[in-house]
């Protein structure tokens, strides 16, 4: 599904002296099956952009488009109900979400509410834990009872049961520890690769964002800096260093190495894989021993 | 979700009602809400409203501001003139329709009663909008200290006052999170039958009530790591000045209650 946002503008606590603009004039077109990654530093409108994607929030100016409905400031939109069920978003933290009894009733809380039977919410449920990594004898604790990493998987399959065209992701994998991280992002990509939805992933980390996604934005101040292939924002180290974000080790270690030897790797290696076989063809070349 | 709420907050604004001693403020208003039940005709009336205005004026807060922290309850103030309109049976009869009858005692008591409910209100946003809850807390605890005689814990309640006064916000801030989260699973808070809006409280609710839980005990482990002891023998950081403008703003209110004393009737 198509989602194309025109002209956005949001202000928070509009007609009171705390009014503030926290997005101004934003204009993005996110095409079917894209994974999109969102970056920029702390307060530059990340999470307020996530939030227009399915309605949650309602821009000042300009519009939403979402599939065939439109979001569009001033207008009271019916059929929020409808979008929210074909956009699912992962908010940060979202175990703090919990609230049934068991796990079972909670990851099927989603997908009843969007008028699944109580039998089809079950299967979903039993689906989405395992693809989260879980096993099925969790689905009859109390989600208090887990583990702060069991309970995210928990929130997360909350949200993948009902089974999304688009799935948002706010910093899905803040506070956890790095192997739990790797497994997270790396089912995401999954789910992604797999049922060809759109991904968009508000994210700190580079090496996620080199790693997984199609194309980058980069915000800056409530507005889009720059958008482009990771290889080329990440080419861009100077500009980013200016908006206070970083590159990817990879590419940091790669400045260093030409920096100190002078020498011009073909490419921006995004990965470890890129960074070494770059690394050899200089060594056979006999430029770097 | 929650733009609306203003009572209790602070602005931070430059100016002279900002800069008061909050013992100053807390003193003034106290006794503005006894000095205003003198008025009672419309000179004294008038110099409520003189002396509400430039309070205002002073603080620097938006009107429009103001205006808004009214609206909430506004529904309050109509129903009371209403009530002061059909019901007060003096002075000569203005108009009369089936069993409704206005006097003109009822309409000059409905809109007294009114503004006096205004006025009220305005007065104590002025203090809560110009004063940080902390120095709020501050000043109350300073005010009540000589009641620690009579065995009255001040200083837990100060406490527990500016440590509820400190997390309103973070709870609020909890609250729309939580309704959001719950919102993109599809619950429905302001749409769709009343029973299903009544049910919606749930979600949200038990994970406020769960975090609110896991947060008081945090901040009880995080005070107690760093020696807390209660009251005795500990130290202010911020200190209480009382200056001259701090005496002007009691004198102010002292003599806005001699004046209506004389001018009532
Ligand atoms: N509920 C809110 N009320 C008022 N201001 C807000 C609210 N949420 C966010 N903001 C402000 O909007 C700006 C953008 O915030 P946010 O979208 O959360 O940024 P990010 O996710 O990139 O850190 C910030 O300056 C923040 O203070
Ligand atoms: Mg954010």
């Amino acid at each position: 599904m198509r989602i194309n946002l025109q002209n956005v503008e949001h202000k928070y606590q509009v007609n009171t002296p705390f009014e503030r603009a926290a997005l101004t004039d934003v204009t993005i077109d996110i095409p079917s099956g894209t994974y999109l990654a969102v970056i920029g530093h702390t307060g530059s409108g990340k999470s307020t952009l996530l939030q227009h994607l399915n309605g949650l929030l309602q821009p000042t100016k300009g519009y939403i488009q979402v599939g065939e409905q439109r979001i569009t400031a001033g207008k009271k939109e019916k059929n929020l109900k409808a979008i929210r069920k074909r956009v699912g978003i992962v908010f940060q933290f979202p175990e703090h979400q919990l609230f049934e009894e068991t796990v079972l009733k909670d990851i099927c809380f989603g997908p009843m509410n969007f008028g699944v039977s109580e039998e089809e919410a079950i299967r979903l449920a039993k689906e989405s834990i395992t693809k989260v990594g879980l096993g099925e004898e969790i689905l009859e604790k109390s989600p208090f009872d887990l583990s702060g990493g069991q309970m995210r998987r928990v929130a997360i399959a909350g949200v993948l049961a009902m089974q999304p065209e688009v799935l948002v992701l706010d910093e899905p994998t803040a506070g956890l520890d790095p192997r739990g991280r790797k497994e997270i992002m790396d089912l995401f990509y999954s789910i992604h690769k797999d049922s060809g939805i759109s991904t968009i992933l508000v994210t700190h980390s580079m090496e996620d964002a080199a790693r997984y996604a199609d194309e980058i934005v980069v915000m800056h101040k409530g507005s889009v800096f720059e958008r482009g292939k990771p290889r080329d924002i990440f080419s861009r180290s100077a500009e980013l260093a200016e908006l206070g974000l970083d590159v990817p080790n990879t590419v940091k270690v790669q400045l260093m190495l030409e920096r100190s030897t002078g020498l011009k790797f073909g490419r921006i290696c995004l990965s470890l894989d890129e960074l070494t076989s770059e690394i050899a063809a200089s060594m056979k070349r006999g430029d770097l021993s | 979700m929650m733009d609306k709420l203003i009572f209790g907050r602070y602005v931070p604004a430059d100016s002279a009602i900002h800069k008061m001693d909050p013992r100053s403020k807390l003193i003034m208003v106290f006794l503005f809400v006894f000095v205003i039940f003198l008025a009672n005709n419309v000179v004294s009336y008038a110099l409520v409203a003189v002396f509400t205005l430039a309070i205002v004026k002073l603080s620097k807060v938006p009107a429009r501001f103001l205006i808004n922290g009214l609206k909430p309850v506004l529904i309050l103030i109509l129903f009371t003139f209403l009530l002061h309109l059909f019901f007060t049976k003096e002075g000569e009869l203005l108009y009369k329709w089936n069993v409704i009858e206005i006097y003109s005692g009822g309409l000059r008591q409905g809109i007294f009663i009114s503004l006096r409910f205004a006025f009220l209100i305005v007065i104590t946003s002025i203090l809560t909008l110009t004063t940080t809850p902390i120095s709020l807390t501050d000043g109350l605890e300073t005010l009540f200290n000589p009641l620690k005689k009579w065995k009255l814990p001040v200083h837990e309640l100060a406490l527990m006052m500016s440590i509820s006064l400190r997390f309103i916000p973070t709870l609020l801030e909890e609250t729309d999170k939580i309704m959001k989260a719950q919102a993109a699973r599809g619950t429905e808070f302001s749409s769709g039958p009343v029973t299903s809006r009544m049910k919606a409280v749930v979600p949200l609710l038990i994970p406020l009530f769960v975090s609110s839980f896991k947060r008081a005990e945090e901040l009880a482990v995080a005070m107690e790591s760093r020696g807390y002891r209660g009251g005795e023998g500990r130290t202010k950081f911020r200190l209480l000045r009382w200056e001259r403008k701090d005496t002007y703003l009691v004198l102010a209110i002292c003599i806005l209650g001699i004046l209506l004393i004389v001018f009532r009737t």
